[in-house]
């Protein structure tokens, strides 16, 4: 049953995400990445890392892609039609990096270079690892976890600012070039 | 479910922790001050910001001699910690004075301005005293983030926005990059933590595991783009261009010293039996770094972009500091660290100065017989660039000495050469500043000098520092040792 | 994997039903098309251009301050089922990490970041 799941999702996530490269759409490569983003999730929750997979559909494919479509819709693309040397090279960067992370991922496994987590929490079996992953948050991922809060903070600062430019002075905000359409 | 600690509220040492408790509550006032709206001219965010770096610096002062590890080994509070934590305080609060009147001139709002300052300076501390990976990666993207917004501070101003985004696209790639090495570590030893890592390679060397090598050398790249190494520097020269000066002066000092702070810590820490693996890697980034830097510092015309050059070379000469290793290789970077700090400082100080309202004033050709109009202006320029060129009776003099001798100590020969080549390339464009302002006609519109007091007060202090650490470095340097002994 | 039985239970019933409603739509409407019917209805008018007209920047703002806190709200998650255990402490802990966050608000309100203009 979970060996069906696995593959059923594996295989949703390599054919959304070659979706997402290949199709000429942007809008269209946005939403595939909400579908890898989703069986992602699912692989997640078959390894009981439920608070992973929580996180991958509320905040990627939730906030993230928003953010995304948003982009996309203001910069106003339409298909990719960009030729020439400059889009060969990017291509053939990603082959390289491609490669380079695929050629990594099977060495790992079959050199085993990587001999895993050193610390003795195993995820538990049964439902439920959330709440293991609290009671490490709070208790020794405490000072992460605060600064995680004075990071959003300067991010709200960072987007007032950059955003609303000089709305203090009373002003109000001016357009922002471009905002014609 | 396992058997999991509850937590206690930590027995933490809050004095231990005071200065990011400080900057965290300035911050958190600085916007609530918002509500009560204060007249454009008003001082009251630049008293705030100044208040709360004096109180950080104070309190890690206070618990200077004590030795803590705080949540589990996260946040360690020892001699280095407090060095740099004084270090970038220090940094900040001349930022801030320098920054004064200069924002209000340029129409900067403050409060913002001033909160990013500050949880600049946060960031830099808790990337100085991580003991973790994880927090050291966290403290490094709350120290560029703000920075990221505060280069792209004028939004008007068209070299702004092009300098932010190209500092913020560059920088996000530098943190793609500093992750995926701290998750190939974590994959190679099975844990974030410095000191864990260190037992880790006790038992099981890692000298040929290419998944620990591979993760040194992304974490090695990812610091060497906060440091501006070659050839790692690309946005470096716009970033500085185009940030607002007295930002320029602050994150061309607090970022590259933040960044070599974690650096010294992971390599020393967790790093240390694979020395001979890192040491070509380095040794060749100082040589280009040094040699790039200095070359192109030549060309140039503005101040600012001749500067930045010159902040690369210097990333340069403390990365020969970090090769040399040890106690003393660490010690000299330090120092070297703090002495730089003064005086590039200092320079950009100078230049925080020139020009009234929103004009820059930033060629060399606009500092034409400055040095007779202004003397005391003309003095202190000549002096920090004297001193960068590593000219005596300056600080950086002294500081090349020490990291020189460091790196014979530690048998690097070819280096030094090198190193002592570059200084003498150097000289010719730091002279060429001094040239222009005592020995060419200005041209045009004479530059206009906005003097404000505390931006003299700030460069009184780097003047006086620049000298006193020229003639008198035994006492910095003795603190710089007794810092890195914690680390060994 | 039993206890993930719901889940599944709940995504093969939406995949059904988005599926079905769909397929069965197609398959039973009746397809008698002129050119009347084709064209715009009586309140209507013709589309002119491009359908996707360029998205206000405003919308921008909006998204990455929607990001920053669903990252705030994810993490009390793992708060909220661990409360009992975690106790004051907990609370405590929980509290500087909202009341920072809140203050972030707060400035957002005062800089009339989230108002349409």
């Amino acid at each position: 049953m979970t060996e069906a799941l696995f593959i059923g999702f594996a295989a949703m996530l390599v054919a959304s995400s070659l979706l997402v490269i290949l199709h000429r759409n942007p809008v269209a490569s946005a939403l595939f990445l909400v579908l890898a983003f989703c069986s992602l999730a699912g692989i997640y929750l078959l390894f009981h890392a439920e608070f992973i997979g929580m996180v991958q559909i509320i905040v990627y494919a939730g906030a993230i892609m928003v953010l995304f479509l948003f982009v996309i819709m203001y910069l106003n693309l339409q298909r990719d039609e960009e030729g020439g040397v400059h889009i060969a090279l990017r291509r053939g960067l990603g082959w390289v990096a491609g490669t380079v992370v695929l050629a990594e991922g099977v060495f790992m496994l079959a050199r085993r270079w990587a001999p895993g987590p050193l610390t003795p929490e195993v995820p538990g079996e049964a439902a439920g690892n959330t709440q293991q992953l609290g009671m490490l948050l709070f208790s020794r991922y405490l000072f992460p976890f605060e600064v995680t809060s004075l990071v959003l903070l300067v991010a709200i600062i960072g987007v007032v600012v950059i955003a609303k430019g000089r709305s203090t002075a009373g002003s109000g905000t001016r357009p922002a070039p471009g905002e014609d359409g | 479910m396992n058997v999991l600690p509850t937590p206690v509220l930590l027995a933490v040492d809050w004095w231990a922790l005071g200065a990011v408790l400080a900057l965290s509550a300035g911050i958190l006032l600085l916007l609530l001050l918002e509500f009560f709206p204060a007249q454009a001219r008003s001082n009251r965010s630049a008293i705030v910001a100044l208040l709360t770096l004096a109180a950080a610096g104070w309190s890690v002062f206070h618990v200077r001699d004590a030795k803590r590890e705080i949540f589990g080994g996260m946040f360690v509070h020892d001699g280095f910690t407090v060095f740099f934590t004084l270090l970038f305080c220090a940094a900040g609060a001349l930022a801030v004075l320098l920054s004064w009147d200069y924002v209000k001139r340029t129409r900067i709002n403050q409060a913002e301005y001033y909160a990013l300052l500050l949880s600049a300076t946060a960031g830099m501390i808790i990337m100085a005293a991580s003991n973790d990976l994880i927090t050291i990666f966290l403290g490094l993207e709350l120290m560029s983030l703000a920075l990221y917004v505060l280069v792209g501070f004028q939004r008007h101003h068209l070299e702004s926005n092009e300098a932010a985004l190209k500092y913020f696209l560059l920088g996000a790639f530098a943190s793609g990059f500093l992750l995926y090495g701290i998750a190939l570590l974590y994959g190679a030893t099975g844990t974030t933590g410095l000191g864990q890592m260190a037992a880790v390679m006790i038992d099981s060397p890692m000298l040929g595991n290419p998944l620990f090598l591979l993760g040194g050398l992304l974490l090695i790249i990812g610091f060497g783009f906060k440091v501006s190494a070659v050839p790692f520097h690309m946005w470096t020269p716009d970033a500085y261009e185009g940030a607002p000066t007295s930002i320029t002066a602050f994150m061309s000092v607090g970022a590259k010293a933040a960044g070599f702070a974690a650096l010294l810590r992971v390599l020393m820490r967790a790093m240390g039996d694979v020395q001979a693996d890192w040491i070509p890697i380095l040794s060749g980034l100082a040589i280009l770094t040094m040699t790039v830097g200095n070359i192109t510092a030549l060309l140039q015309n503005n101040l600012k972009r001749m500067l930045a050059y010159s902040s690369i070379a210097h990333a340069g000469y403390v990365l020969i500091a970090v090769v040399a290793g040890g106690r003393d290789g660490a010690a000299s970077a330090l120092f070297y660290l703090a002495i730089y700090a003064v005086m590039n400082l200092g320079a950009f100080g100078v230049l925080t100065l020139l020009g009234r309202e929103r004009e820059e004033r930033v060629l060399i050709s606009d500092l034409a017989g400055l040095g007779f109009r202004h003397p005391a202006l003309g003095i202190a320029l000549t002096l920090f660039m004297i001193s960068l060129g590593g000219i005596p009776p300056t600080a950086g003099f002294m500081a090349k000495v020490y990291v020189f001798s460091a790196a014979l100590n530690a048998g690097l020969v070819p280096l030094v050469i090198i190193g002592v080549l570059n200084s003498v390339v150097a000289i010719f464009y730091y002279l060429r500043v001094t040239v222009a302002l005592y020995m060419e006609e200005p041209q045009g519109e004479p530059v206009y000098v906005s003097w404000a007091t505390p931006g003299v007060i700030a460069l009184i202090a780097s003047v006086v520092l620049t000298l006193w650490w020229g003639i008198q470095a035994n006492g910095l340097l003795a603190a710089a040792q007794r810092s890195v002994l914690g680390l060994l | 994997m039993r206890e993930y039985l719901p889940v599944l239970m709940f995504l093969a019933v939406a995949i059904a039903f988005a599926a079905g409603t769909i397929g069965l739509s197609s398959i039973i409407v009746p397809r008698r098309s002129n050119a009347r019917k084709m064209s715009a209805y009586e309140c209507g008018v013709e589309p002119v251009g491009n359908a996707r007209a360029r998205f206000s920047v405003k919308f921008y703002l909006v998204a990455v301050l929607f990001i920053l806190f669903d990252i705030e709200a994810v993490f009390l998650y793992p708060w909220a089922v661990t409360f009992r255990q975690l106790g004051l402490v907990g609370l405590i802990e929980m509290m500087v990490f909202i009341v920072i966050l809140l203050i972030g608000y707060l400035y957002l309100l005062k800089k009339r970041a989230l108002e349409w203009d």
